[in-house]
C-alpha cells in the first residue's frame, strides 16, 4: 500500500491568555492510500486539532505534514485553498450545506472554485449524486431533506472533485442509529469500490468499528494504533 | 468566473429582497438627489448665462475720461476726447475687436401724429446691431449709407411702437424728433428688461452722424461700444483698445488715460459664480445623502457577513480562496450600489422633468452628471463594500465553520 499522508512530530499549541495549552504534543503517523481510519478520543484529546491540520485548515506549531509526497504544512492560505478544493473532501457533523440552495448546487459548489465549465460541473454533480443514491432529490433544498439525505449530499460534495482524502468529522453525530448505519455503509462502499481514503473522527466505538484501522488520541498523543479490519458492515450494496 | 460571482451575488440579494431594496433606497435617494439638484443648478446657471449673453458679455464700453477744472471734477464723460474715427480705427486695426460703433444717447420727446413719447434715443453705427446681438423684427437696421448721408431714418423699439402706433404698421411712418422728421425703416425685435428693470425696448435708434449733426450739434462721440471676437478674448481686446487710444490721443507714457473702458464681464462673473456656488452647494448636499446611502450599504453588508459566517466557512472549506470570498461580497455591494444608482438616475431625471414641467423651474440634465453619478454609485459600492468583504475574506475557516 502506497503512502498517502504522513505527519512527523506534529505539535500544536494554543495560546490562552499567557499560557500555552498544548493540543498535540508530537504526533507521528502515516496513512496509506485506500485506508479507512477512525480517529478516536475524548474531547480535548487533540483529535479535532489533528483533523484540522490534515484538512489544511490549521497550521501546526511545529512538525511536518506531507500529503501525496508534498510538504503542505508550510504553504500559503491560497495554496491550502487549492489543496482543500482538489485533494480533500470534508464531511461535517452538522452537514454544513448551503441553506436555500438545491442539492445539485450544493454539490456543484467545490467546482465553482476550480476550473471547469458549467456543463462539466452539472454532469459531474449528477454523477456523484447518483453514487450516493440521491438522483431523485436534485432540486431539493436542505430543509426539504432528511438528516441522512443531507449527509449524503455532503458526501457527494466531498467526492465531486475526486479528492485523494475524505475527512469526516463526526459524520453521524446528528443522526439516529439506523441512519448512522446507512451513512457508515456508504463510506464503506466508497472505500471498497472507489478505493477512497477516509479518515473519520468519532468518539463512538460502534461507529469506529466500520473502519479498518483505529487510532486513539489522548492528551495530544497517539496512545494506540490498531489495524482491526471492518468489525461491522452495513447493508449498503 | 466573474459572471458566476455575479450570479451568486444576485441570488444572495434576491433572498432578502426587502432588505436589499431598503439598502438600495439610500443610494437611490442619494443618486436621485444628486441628479435632480445638479440639474436644477445647471438649469439656473444656463438661464443666468443666457440672460447675461443677451446683455453682451463680450461688450466693452469706452467712455471719455474726467477733467478737473478749478478743482471741480466732472465725472466720467466730462471731456470730449472720443471721435468716430476711434471706433473705425478699432475695427480696422485691432485683431481682438470684432465690431465697434460710436454710441450717443439722449432722452428725446418723439412725436408721431397726435401722440408723443419720451424715449431713449441712441445714435449708433450699423455695427451696433452685431455688438448688441439685436435682431430686427421688421424692415431693416441702419446701414452705412445712412451714416454717410446722415439720413433721417429711425429704427424703433417695440415699446415705442406700442406707444406711438398701437396696432398700425410703423414702417415708412414719419416721426418727429425736435421737429425734425425721421422715416421709420425698421422695428427692433423685443429684448425685454435688463436685470435692473430698464426696458430695453423703450428706445429708438438713429444713425450717429444724424444725431451728432442734427440733434446734438457736436463733433465728438459720447461713447464707443465695441465687441471682442469672443468672451475669452475680452481682456486682450481691452488691452489693444487702451494701447490704440493712447496712441491716437497722443498720451505720453507718464500720463493717465483720457478714457475709461467698462465691461459687463464683472456682472457676468458675479452672476455665474453665484450660480456656480448654488450648484456646488446643491451637489454637496446631495453627495452627503449618497454618502449616507453608502454607509447603509456597509452596515447591511457587515450584518450579512456575520449572518453568513457559516456559509463563508463552508465555501472556504471546499476551496474558496480569500479573494473569491472577497470578490463575492464586493460584487454584492457593488450590484446593490449600481442597481440603486440606475434607479436613482431614473428617479433624478424623472423628478427634474417634473420640476421643469410643473414648477417651471429650468433644469438641465447633462449626460456627464449621469455618467458621474453612475460611476460614483459603483465607487460607493466598492468603497463601502470593501471593509465588510475584507472582513469576510479574513475569517478563519475553522471558526467560521463552528459559528452558530
Amino acid at each position: 500500500m502506497t503512502e498517502l499522508l504522513r505527519v512527523k512530530d506534529l505539535v500544536k499549541k494554543y495560546r490562552m491568555g499567557d499560557m500555552d495549552v498544548p493540543a498535540l504534543r508530537g504526533v507521528t503517523l502515516s496513512i496509506g492510500r485506500g485506508e479507512f481510519v477512525a480517529v478516536m478520543g475524548s474531547s480535548g484529546s487533540g483529535k479535532s486539532t489533528f483533523m484540522n491540520i490534515l484538512g489544511c485548515l490549521d497550521r501546526p506549531t511545529s512538525g511536518k505534514y506531507f500529503l501525496d509526497g508534498d510538504e503542505v504544512g508550510a504553504l500559503t492560505a491560497d495554496q491550502w485553498a487549492e489543496i482543500r478544493n482538489q485533494r480533500i473532501g470534508f464531511v461535517f457533523q452538522g452537514f454544513n450545506l448551503l441553506a436555500r440552495t438545491t442539492a445539485l448546487e450544493n454539490v456543484e459548489l467545490p467546482m465553482m472554485y476550480s476550473a471547469c465549465n458549467g456543463k462539466q460541473r452539472h454532469q459531474r454533480a449528477l454523477e456523484v449524486l447518483g453514487l450516493v443514491g440521491l438522483s431523485e432529490r436534485l432540486g431539493h433544498t436542505p430543509n426539504q431533506l432528511s438528516g441522512g439525505q443531507q449527509q449524503r449530499v455532503a458526501i457527494a460534495r466531498a467526492l465531486v472533485n475526486r479528492p485523494s482524502l475524505i475527512l469526516a468529522d463526526e459524520p453521524t453525530g446528528n443522526l439516529d442509529s439506523a441512519t448512522s448505519a446507512e451513512i457508515m455503509g456508504l463510506f464503506q462502499k466508497l472505500n471498497r469500490d472507489q478505493s477512497i481514503t477516509i479518515v473519520l473522527v468519532t468518539h463512538e466505538t460502534d461507529i469506529a468499528q466500520y473502519a479498518k484501522r483505529q487510532i486513539h488520541f489522548k492528551d495530544g498523543l497517539v496512545v494506540s494504533d490498531r489495524l482491526t479490519g471492518s468489525l461491522r458492515s452495513s447493508m449498503e450494496r | 468566473m466573474l459572471f458566476m460571482t455575479l450570479r451568486i451575488a444576485l441570488r444572495a440579494l434576491m433572498r432578502n429582497k426587502l432588505r436589499a431594496f431598503l439598502t438600495m433606497l439610500g443610494i437611490i435617494i442619494g443618486v436621485g438627489a444628486v441628479i435632480a439638484m445638479v440639474a436644477i443648478g445647471e438649469g439656473a446657471k444656463a438661464t443666468i448665462r443666457s440672460q447675461i449673453a443677451s446683455l453682451g458679455t463680450n461688450v466693452l464700453i469706452i467712455l471719455p475720461g474726467t477733467s478737473v477744472q478749478g478743482g471741480v471734477r466732472t465725472g466720467s464723460g466730462g471731456v470730449n476726447t472720443l471721435v468716430d474715427g476711434d471706433a473705425k480705427a478699432m475695427m480696422r486695426e485691432l485683431p481682438a475687436v470684432a465690431f465697434a460703433s460710436p454710441a450717443l444717447r439722449r432722452n428725446e420727446q418723439i412725436v408721431a401724429g397726435n401722440l408723443n413719447w419720451l424715449t431713449l434715443t441712441q445714435g449708433v453705427g450699423p455695427e451696433f446691431q452685431q455688438i448688441r446681438d439685436w435682431q430686427v423684427a421688421e424692415g431693416r437696421f441702419i446701414h452705412d449709407g445712412d451714416i454717410e448721408s446722415a439720413a433721417k431714418v429711425a429704427v424703433v423699439g417695440e415699446t415705442v411702437v406700442n406707444q406711438l402706433f398701437g396696432s398700425d404698421d410703423p414702417i415708412d411712418a414719419v416721426i418727429r424728433i425736435r421737429n425734425i422728421p425721421f422715416r421709420v425703416v425698421g422695428v427692433l425685435a423685443p429684448k425685454g428688461q435688463t436685470s435692473q428693470g430698464t426696458d430695453q425696448d423703450d428706445t429708438i435708434i438713429i444713425p450717429y452722424t444724424t444725431m451728432q449733426k442734427r440733434l446734438m450739434r457736436i463733433t465728438f462721440v459720447q461713447s464707443i461700444v465695441a465687441s471682442a471676437i469672443n468672451a475669452e478674448r475680452l481682456p486682450e481686446a481691452q488691452a489693444q483698445i487702451t494701447a490704440l487710444l493712447r496712441q491716437r490721443h497722443r498720451i505720453g507714457p507718464d500720463r493717465d488715460d483720457d478714457f475709461y473702458i467698462r465691461n459687463l464681464s464683472d456682472i457676468a462673473e458675479a452672476a455665474s459664480s453665484s450660480a456656480r456656488v448654488m450648484a456646488v452647494l446643491l451637489g454637496t448636499v446631495a453627495s452627503i445623502s449618497l454618502l449616507v446611502g453608502g454607509i447603509g450599504i456597509m452596515n447591511i453588508m457587515l450584518v450579512s457577513v456575520t449572518e453568513r459566517t457559516r456559509e463563508i466557512g463552508i465555501r472556504m472549506a471546499v476551496g474558496a480562496r480569500r479573494k473569491d470570498i472577497m470578490l463575492q461580497f464586493l460584487v454584492e455591494a457593488v450590484v446593490m450600489a449600481a442597481t440603486g444608482g440606475c434607479i436613482g438616475i431614473l428617479l433624478g431625471i424623472g423628478s427634474s422633468e417634473i420640476l421643469n414641467d410643473w414648477a417651471q423651474w429650468p433644469t438641465h440634465i447633462s449626460t456627464t452628471i449621469i455618467a458621474i453619478a453612475f460611476f460614483f454609485s459603483g465607487a460607493v459600492g466598492v468603497f463601502f463594500g470593501f471593509y465588510p468583504a475584507r472582513k469576510a475574506a479574513n475569517l478563519d475557516p475553522i471558526d467560521a465553520l463552528r459559528y452558530e
